[in-house]
């Protein structure tokens, strides 16, 4: 049994001579949930369509659990389940009869149906919505029906393109909390542009521009770079700047406008004690001590400008 | 699997009203044609006096019923093929069905048998009707399944070139009224070349293949040709499928 599930390597998708994917290479472990961040047009969905067969690469491979997507498309198929962007839907169909069709195309045993359909609504919150006819459902709970048909039948991989849009916030969290869930058992792939979503429900971290990846890492390594290096202090009387530096680990100092002061220290070693002590004794009026955080968009913009910049 | 497939599209062409609608006037028209033969029946024989001018009833009904469904059948299938693969690119649910476990071949198939099982409703309805002659009279059999026969095939083939018309475009109307033209043309090619029959392209002309069936002939050559029809369209459509895959 291998516990690599998703294994992308080279993956290229060129239309024309505009390359949508650009050598995109990645692997994906049993239990990651997998984010995909970038902005629009950077080439998400089109890598998750390749990804899940419905698109053929120009290059590179796709493999599902050790199964090739090109050579084996069914079997790598019947290990994935996909919510598109637009959540394919038959509007004309209520949700059970729906989900009934999905959980029989894939492969799910005739004895297990009625149980699969009533397992997938209640983990996507829909047990009171199975006589309804999916066209007169709201957008949240049509997105919701869209994740139910990707979980039912229990895939190894479960590949959901921007899952929380439309959803009101009540809904965002408990969708949040079913892909954790799923993280446990499968691994999840997602797609968005929110990006404390990533920093929520994530253990790994892929941003995407143009077409490339510029960044492939764990979470982990994206909130160290968020948090940094930096405090922001706000003192009624700032002492010159120079008895500021002369307190040890303070590499700088900046003046922002509003009294405040932003200080950057020697990694690790934060000086926020010997700078309050020095407030107190020195009669500097401190109102304000805290970590001062790259917003994670900042982040976000410095990778993908970093990129633009070396290209 | 394929089986599957048909399902699902036959529960949504019930579960939409075009469908009960088009299978009800198909019926309406069907019967009042069976009437009419039923009722003219007695009229001409009774005024045909010499043996040779008699007819059996199958052929004489057979023939009332049997000689209408091509024309009508002309409407109702691209009535009902438009919807089959545009609507799924339409509502954008045509993933759903890629990222299934399923080949095209399976899905384009199962497309194909949905949607005839459905029509062959219709044709198995004209069957009834006609056996039911079978209470007070001595039916020929072979002419009716011969008749059924010919009138199954050409109605899978009026589909498989509506299912191929389908998966080239977006919209279902569009579709309706390529297949229609289309099928129209087929059936009018013999027309036009009535005066050179050994015409090649004669040979295209669906109706010409029909005819024989009609006068409860089962020639294996018509037969073949019906298969080819059929086969060829539903392998243009997996191509088209297929090129969606590649060209994106």
């Amino acid at each position: 049994m291998t516990t690599i599930t998703v294994e992308a390597s080279e993956l290229t998708r060129k239309y024309g001579s505009r390359a949508a994917v650009n050598d995109v290479s990645f692997t994906l472990n049993k239990g990651e949930v997998l984010g995909f961040l970038g902005p629009n047009g950077a080439g998400k969905s089109t890598t998750m369509k390749m990804l899940t067969g419905n698109l053929a690469p120009s290059n590179g491979s796709v493999k599902i659990c050790g199964i090739d997507m090109m050579e084996r498309p069914k079997d790598a198929k019947a290990l994935i389940g996909y919510l598109p962007e637009q959540p394919p839907l038959y509007r004309e169909l209520t949700v059970d009869e729906f989900l009934t069709i999905a959980a029989r195309l894939h492969r799910v045993s005739r004895q297990h149906i009625r149980k699969a359909v009533d397992i997938a609504k209640q983990r996507c919150g829909l047990t009171e919505m199975g006589k309804r006819l999916i066209e007169n459902l709201s957008k949240g709970y049509q997105q919701r029906v869209g994740i139910a048909q990707a979980i039912i039948h229990n895939p190894m991989v479960v590949i959901l393109d921007e899952p929380t849009v439309g959803l009101d916030p009540i809904q965002i969290r408990d969708i949040r909390a079913l892909i954790k869930e799923l993280g446990g058992e499968h691994s999840v792939i997602l797609s968005t542009h929110i990006l404390p979503e990533v920093e929520m429900v994530c253990d790994r971290v892929q941003i995407i521009h143009k077409g490339s990846l510029v960044f492939n890492g764990g979470i982990d390594v994206l909130k160290q770079q968020r948090h940094g290096n930096r405090l922001l202090l706000g003192l009624r009387q700032p002492p010159p700047h120079e008895a500021l530096l002369g307190i040890p680990g303070v590499e700088s100092v900046e003046a922002l406008e509003g009294n405040l002061l932003r200080i950057r220290h020697t990694p690790g070693e934060a000086p926020s004690e010997a700078l309050v002590q020095a407030a107190v004794s020195q009669n500097w009026g401190l109102f304000q001590i805290n970590p001062d955080q790259t917003s994670l968009e900042e982040v976000f913009v410095q990778l993908t400008f970093q990129e633009a910049a070396a290209a | 699997m394929i089986v599957n497939i048909a399902r699902k599209e036959l529960k949504g062409l019930f579960s939409s009203p075009m469908g009960w609608v088009i299978l009800a006037l198909l019926q309406f028209v069907f019967a009042t044609f069976y009437l009419m033969g039923v009722d003219q029946y007695f009229l001409t024989m009774s005024g045909a006096m010499r043996p040779d001018q008699r007819m059996g009833v199958t052929e004489f009904v057979g023939g009332s019923v049997f000689g209408i469904a091509p024309f009508i059948m002309l409407f109702a299938v691209p009535l009902l093929s438009m919807r089959l693969i545009s609507e799924e690119r339409r509502q954008q649910t045509l993933p759903f069905l890629f990222s299934a476990p399923l080949s095209l071949t399976e899905i384009v198939l199962g497309k194909f048998v949905g949607l005839l099982s459905f029509l062959s409703l219709s044709v198995l309805l004209i069957g009834a009707m006609v056996f039911s002659l079978n209470l007070w009279a001595d039916i020929d059999f072979g002419y009716l399944f011969a008749n059924l026969l010919g009138l199954f095939l050409l109605v899978a083939s009026y589909c498989a070139l509506g299912t191929y018309v389908s998966s080239t475009t977006q919209q279902p109307v569009v579709a309706a009224i390529i297949t229609f033209v289309a099928l129209l043309a087929l059936q009018l090619i013999e027309y036009f070349l009535a005066g050179d029959p050994s015409n090649t392209i004669a040979n295209l002309s669906l109706m010409r293949h029909f005819e024989p069936f009609s006068r409860g002939m089962l020639d294996t050559r018509d037969i073949a040709y019906f298969l080819l029809f059929i086969i060829t369209f539903l392998t243009l459509t997996v191509r088209r499928l297929d090129a969606d895959r590649l060209r994106g």
